[in-house]
């Protein structure tokens, strides 16, 4: 059930927020702090006590499952479940969640409790999105999140915001409708092979696709989750909303909405349709490559702060991309790694650009310059947070960076050499962000004032956070293993077989049972010991 | 056994980096030094206390280590926080941390006009831990963060003083320059992983020599690729471009940054991972080639520079190419007991040459300094020993020692040929001409400048300090037809294999010989060009083919050109022209194309009852017409 809360708990709020923002200006921002303060010391205590069973012994790949009958006439369930990835990144929601709430404290002044009600639901959606096992409630979450960070750009955000809303709203919702079909194919042909139409994920799981529908119906997906990663040629939608949207805005889409298209690919695309998956994988890690540099020579060039971190996120993602189709245990945790401190220091970058919009009322890098002199605090923080941008030893981006990249040496050796050199171009515009922004002569007169107590606390929750999983990542890592150990195993077998698989359309070979075993392994079996 | 208190080492500047770095504002000056100075200080005492230890017994299988925390663990890639000392990492630590404090407490008295006091501690702090951390690592992902965090040590102190954009540009190449052999490191490690399924280094060293063959491809590649790092931080051919501009920092980084830190990783990293070069001889040899090439290269443009921190960032990369050479040579202990000796008077010249420095109220140009002898006695005499080690004055100073046993491997080590010997002993003529050039204009003559500011005690017991170890230093490494004391080498040969010499080699009588007769000859050459005849000098460089070779040795051999025009402007050129992102422009166009279409669409709904029945009968016209031809 606390699957369910935490859900209800967000969008209860967000009502409560909205109507409370008709009388008091001040009401819906504690409301909204306190749900989402609930949700996460919720799922910490539950994580903190689920890491002890990690330690222990190996744990199940499900920890928590709620299933009820929806519109059962359809075969459509209300179907919650969570596993190691779906806990991290739900942690991670409702941690970059709170910092929303905060960050836009004062800079939010108009409709504040519409805005609230947004946020809340857009955190609804994609905590929604991150434990749905039931293919049509997963399509209902990703529109959720959708809506309202629609407005939230569309309302809140700065002089261009209704171009930038446009463009998220028809890049997000024309490969949402691919995924859609897609979604509808897979459930007409397992129910007209089965007899039993269900849009349950582990039923799915298990059903045989002819490979070249299985191919197209991938690409539906795909679709969705790369446009939302985003892998170029996908990302124009990402600049300009990202630089347009308000501060919390930005946070939640660099660190969340982005990151959901990780997770589909990691949930959806490559257990359900993994020869597939196999097949297209060495252009997925040539797109991946092509984000690194392009996105990197395309934030060298800009003069606007946000977009500047934008294309970052570009270049990051890139980074996912090649981990997740190299198939192999170090990549794949490298992956998740890269979700959660990718979420945590672009995050935090963006945070302090609204910072900085704050007190200088611009994002033109042009107009600042030497501000160290004034905010040696922002300074440092700005410059721990680039090093983590370019890869440096001892923050947790190295971890993710470095396991992706020798995960992946071993699935594409050139390709990959062609990533690290992504390394020396993380280095090239990081150090310019720094120059333009901090160092330099002092282009600002008036006087300004460094960090408040609130945004000390902001950001140092941040940087530590950088900094734990930097030295110390093997949290994070427990908790995921089992399973990426599944993913991981279920590509042993697809490796194996996989040409026969793709070549012969011969279903009942010995190969694909093989395959089919693992998928079934995928399965929840007693997962009901751990449902409170 | 001392191996629990290992963390100590590092940890000590680490919390003065935390202290200073959180509460730097808050703290007066004085708490700062402290912090700041006593935390390396502290270190280096442990230094001491652990070292005397493991030389009166040294441990059994030759290495103390602690493993502070498994670092992470995943599938089979269990990297771990393991401190690892031995031999090799011993000499490193010891000067890091010994040279480090000297530096450090110079600084005292040197940054005490400085506004952001504590910040400069902190990164000095920083910049030692780094350090430290890079040669004790015991495996090379904790090798790697050393690596990176000298680099951004380098980075935050070359651009110290921020307010000036072209220290920024100084400090950003560094970082730049370093990260593209960086990078080729990284694609190293996951070579090395992929072939012995560890980073551990005690582990492949084991192993290499079972898995590998001599001479294999992969062992080539690997070690190039892991070179490319060494040559990166080292500032070797063709990555060396980043250590003349790296002066822009104060002059105490410098020091570090020369002497006890950053240029030397790349000697550690070849001398730790020798077991790999010695299956290369290819490796080898490129190790050998780029050291030659470079200290000739630099030597060639010290000769010209006439600001003296850029002759001695020349020096840096010239001497530093005797400790490659050494390394392709296999002489091991050779390079590192080179290493050392240069520690110590390279970090002295630069701390004296600081002094001069502030003392001539930021002068930088020794053309217009002059005549210091006497009025700055303390910093001439130390600055005497420093040039007398760097120029390797035959048997008073500790350089000559090191730089002879490189010179005589050059020939006598089976590597060896008559050309790197020759181009080693013409290096060591250049060397004793540039040195003797800078002190000549520095302190003698006329004084142009007039003296401003007179160093303090802390500034000058570190400069007495490290010119007693560039004297008597070398004493502990004797030739054996002169001594034949081999301390040093005995202590690193637990860890570097002996330098094998060709068969039947006679005569190093003749090499010291021909060696002394080289540097007498520079110096004298030196003394007649910019002392007795400075006009003919002047007349020499004005000649018209001189002249061009002067301006092309002045600027690096013209290394930053090539790179402006072959990389850095393409990619700027590239990054400019596409800042608008040119797919972007695709969908823009789609989006034009709709609005357009939108109106083409629009314009037939004009509402007028004309246009609708026109287009009925055209239309049914048209239809009808079909119809009848199909």
């Amino acid at each position: 059930m606390i699957l369910v809360y935490l859900i209800g708990l967000l969008m209860g709020g967000g009502v409560l927020a909205l109507l409370m923002g008709q009388w008091n200006n001040s009401l819906p921002k504690w409301i909204a702090l306190c749900t989402v303060s609930t949700g996460f010391i919720l799922l910490l205590s539950f994580w903190i006590d689920q890491s002890r069973i990690m330690n222990t012994l190996l744990p199940e790949t499900w920890m928590m499952e709620y299933r009820h009958d929806w519109i059962s006439t359809f075969g459509i369930s209300f179907h919650l479940a969570i596993d190691g990835l779906s806990l991290l990144l739900l942690v991670l929601t409702f941690f970059l969640g709170i910092l929303a709430v905060l960050c836009s404290w004062k800079e939010v002044k108009e409709r504040i409790g519409f805005y609230h009600f947004n946020l809340l639901w857009i955190l609804a959606g994609i905590s929604g999105v991150f434990m749905a096992m039931d293919l049509f409630l997963f399509y209902f979450f990703w529109e959720v999140m959708l809506i309202p960070m629609y407005f939230l750009i569309g309302i809140w955000g700065s002089e261009n915001r209704e171009y930038a809303a446009y463009k998220f709203f028809i890049f997000t919702q024309a490969s949402g409708l691919l995924m859609l079909l897609a979604i509808l194919g897979i459930y007409f042909i397992h129910g007209s092979n089965t007899g039993n139409y269900t849009f349950n994920y582990f039923e799915l799981l298990g059903s045989d696709i002819a490979p070249n529908v299985a191919f197209w119906l991938m690409l539906g997906f795909m679709v969705a989750f790369v446009v939302k990663l985003p892998i170029v040629p996908f990302h124009s939608w990402l600049p300009d909303a990202h630089s347009e949207a308000p501060t919390a805005g930005s946070l939640i889409l660099a660190g969340l909405l982005l990151k959901t298209g990780a997770y589909g690919i990691l949930r959806f695309v490559l257990p359900l349709f993994p020869g597939a998956a196999q097949l297209v994988a060495p252009w997925a890690m040539l797109l991946g490559v092509i984000g690194i540099i392009y996105g990197a020579i395309l934030a060298y060039s800009q003069t606007d702060l946000k977009r500047l971190i934008a294309y970052t996120s570009v270049s990051h993602m890139g980074f996912i991309m090649l981990g997740i189709f190299a198939f192999n245990e170090l990549a794949l945790q490298g992956v998740v790694m890269q979700l959660v401190t990718h979420a945590i220091s672009t995050g935090a970058l963006f945070i302090m650009a609204g910072m900085l919009k704050e007190r200088l009322h611009t994002r033109d890098l042009r107009l600042m310059g030497g501000l160290w002199t004034q905010m040696p605090q922002m300074g440092a923080s700005a410059i721990l947070l680039a090093m983590a941008s370019l890869g440096l030893p001892g923050l947790g981006n190295f971890i993710a960076e470095f396991l992706i990249l020798l995960g992946a040496f071993k699935a594409n050796v050139w390709l990959t050499i062609l990533a690290t050199c992504g390394l020396i171009f993380s280095a090239i515009y990081s150090l310019r962000l720094i120059q333009q922004v901090f160092l330099g002569a002092s282009k600002n007169l008036d006087p300004i004032q460094d960090f408040s107590w609130r945004e000390i606390t902001l950001m140092a929750s941040l940087l530590l956070s950088i900094i734990w999983l930097g030295l110390y990542p093997q949290p994070v890592i427990n908790t995921v293993r089992p399973t990426i150990k599944k993913l991981e195993e279920l590509f042993l077998i697809e490796k194996e077989y996989g040409h026969i698989l793709i070549n012969n359309k011969r279903i009942d070979s010995l190969p694909e049972k093989n395959v089919r075993q693992v998928k079934t392994e995928l399965v929840p079996s007693n997962t009901h010991s751990y449902v409170r | 056994m001392m191996d629990h208190l290992l963390w100590l080492i590092p940890a000590f500047p680490l919390v003065g980096f935390i202290l200073l770095a959180l509460w730097g504002k808050h703290l007066s000056r004085f708490w700062t030094a402290i912090i700041g100075a006593g935390s390396v200080s502290l270190s280096a005492i442990l230094t001491l206390f652990i070292g005397l230890n493991f030389l009166s017994s040294t441990p059994a299988d030759g290495h103390y280590s602690q493993t502070l925390w498994t670092w992470f663990e995943v599938a089979t890639f269990i990297p771990k926080i393991t401190l690892y000392l031995d031999a090799l990492s011993l000499v490193f630590v010891f000067v890091i941390t010994f040279i480090g404090a000297l530096i450090h407490i110079y600084s005292v008295a040197f940054m005490a006009a400085d506004k952001d006091y504590a910040r400069f501690f902190a990164c000095m702090n920083l910049f030692v831990v780094s350090m430290l951390l890079l040669v004790l690592a015991d495996n090379l992902l904790l090798l790697y963060l050393g690596w990176e965090g000298v680099g951004l040590c380098s980075y935050l102190l070359i651009g110290f003083w921020y307010e000036n954009p072209s220290n920024g540009y100084a400090a950003r190449k560094a970082f730049i320059i370093t990260r593209i052999g960086d990078t080729a490191m990284a694609i190293g490690l996951f070579v090395l992983f992929y072939q012995f399924g560890t980073l551990s280094i005690p582990d492949i060293l084991a192993l290499t020599p079972t898995t590998w063959h001599e001479g294999a491809t992969i062992t080539t590649v690997t070690a190039l690729l892991l070179l490319a790092g060494g040559v990166g931080k080292s500032a070797q051919l063709p990555l060396q471009t980043w250590l003349p501009d790296a002066m822009a920092g104060p002059s105490p980084v410098s020091a570090l940054i020369h002497a006890a830190t950053m240029v030397t990783a790349g000697v550690y990293l070849v001398a730790r991972m020798h077991v790999i070069f010695q299956l290369s001889p290819i490796a080898q040899m490129v190790v050998a080639g780029i050291g030659a090439a470079t200290l000739l290269i630099a030597g060639f443009s010290a000769l010209t520079q006439y600001d003296i921190k850029r002759v001695l960032a020349y020096s840096t990369i010239s001497q530093i190419g005797y400790m490659f050479l050494a390394l392709g040579l296999g002489a091991w202990t050779a390079a590192i007991f080179h290493f050392m000796i240069h520690a110590f008077f390279k970090a002295l010249l630069f701390l004296a040459a600081g002094a001069v420095i502030e003392a001539l109220n930021h002068e930088h140009n020794m053309f217009r300094m002059g005549g210091l002898k006497s009025k700055l006695p303390v910093i001439f005499w130390t600055f005497l020993v420093g040039s007398a080690s760097l120029a390797a004055l035959p048997i008073i100073s500790a350089g000559f020692y090191s730089k002879d046993q490189i010179l005589w491997y050059a020939w006598a080590s089976e590597h060896g040929n008559t050309t790197l010997w020759l181009i080693a002993l013409f290096g060591a003529f250049l060397t004793a001409v540039y040195t003797t050039r800078m002190l000549l204009l520095t302190f003698w003559g006329d004084a142009k400048t007039a003296v401003s500011h007179y160093p303090s005690k802390l500034m000058t017991i570190p400069l007495a300090i490290l010119a007693f170890f560039s004297l008597f230093a070398g004493f502990i490494e004797l030739p054996h037809n002169f001594g034949h004391l081999t301390l040093f080498s005995d202590l690193l040969h637990q860890v570097l294999p002996e330098t094998i010499l060709k068969a039947g080699i006679h005569g190093e009588l003749l090499f010291q010989l021909l060696a002394m007769l080289v540097t007498f000859g520079g110096i004298y050459m030196a003394y007649i060009l910019w002392y007795r005849k400075p006009q003919l000098t002047e007349k020499l460089k004005q000649s018209a083919p001189l002249i061009h070779l002067y301006r092309f040795w002045f600027s690096g051999w013209g290394f930053d050109q090539v790179y402006q025009v072959l990389l850095v402007k393409p990619v700027v050129f590239i990054a400019s022209i596409n800042k608008n992102d040119v797919i972007d422009k695709f969908y823009q166009g789609i989006a034009i194309l709709m609005v357009r279409l939108n109106r083409a669409l629009s314009f037939t709904q004009s509402g007028s009852l004309r246009w609708y029945i026109i287009g009925l009968v055209v239309g049914a016209i048209l239809i009808l017409s079909i119809q009848v031809i199909l």
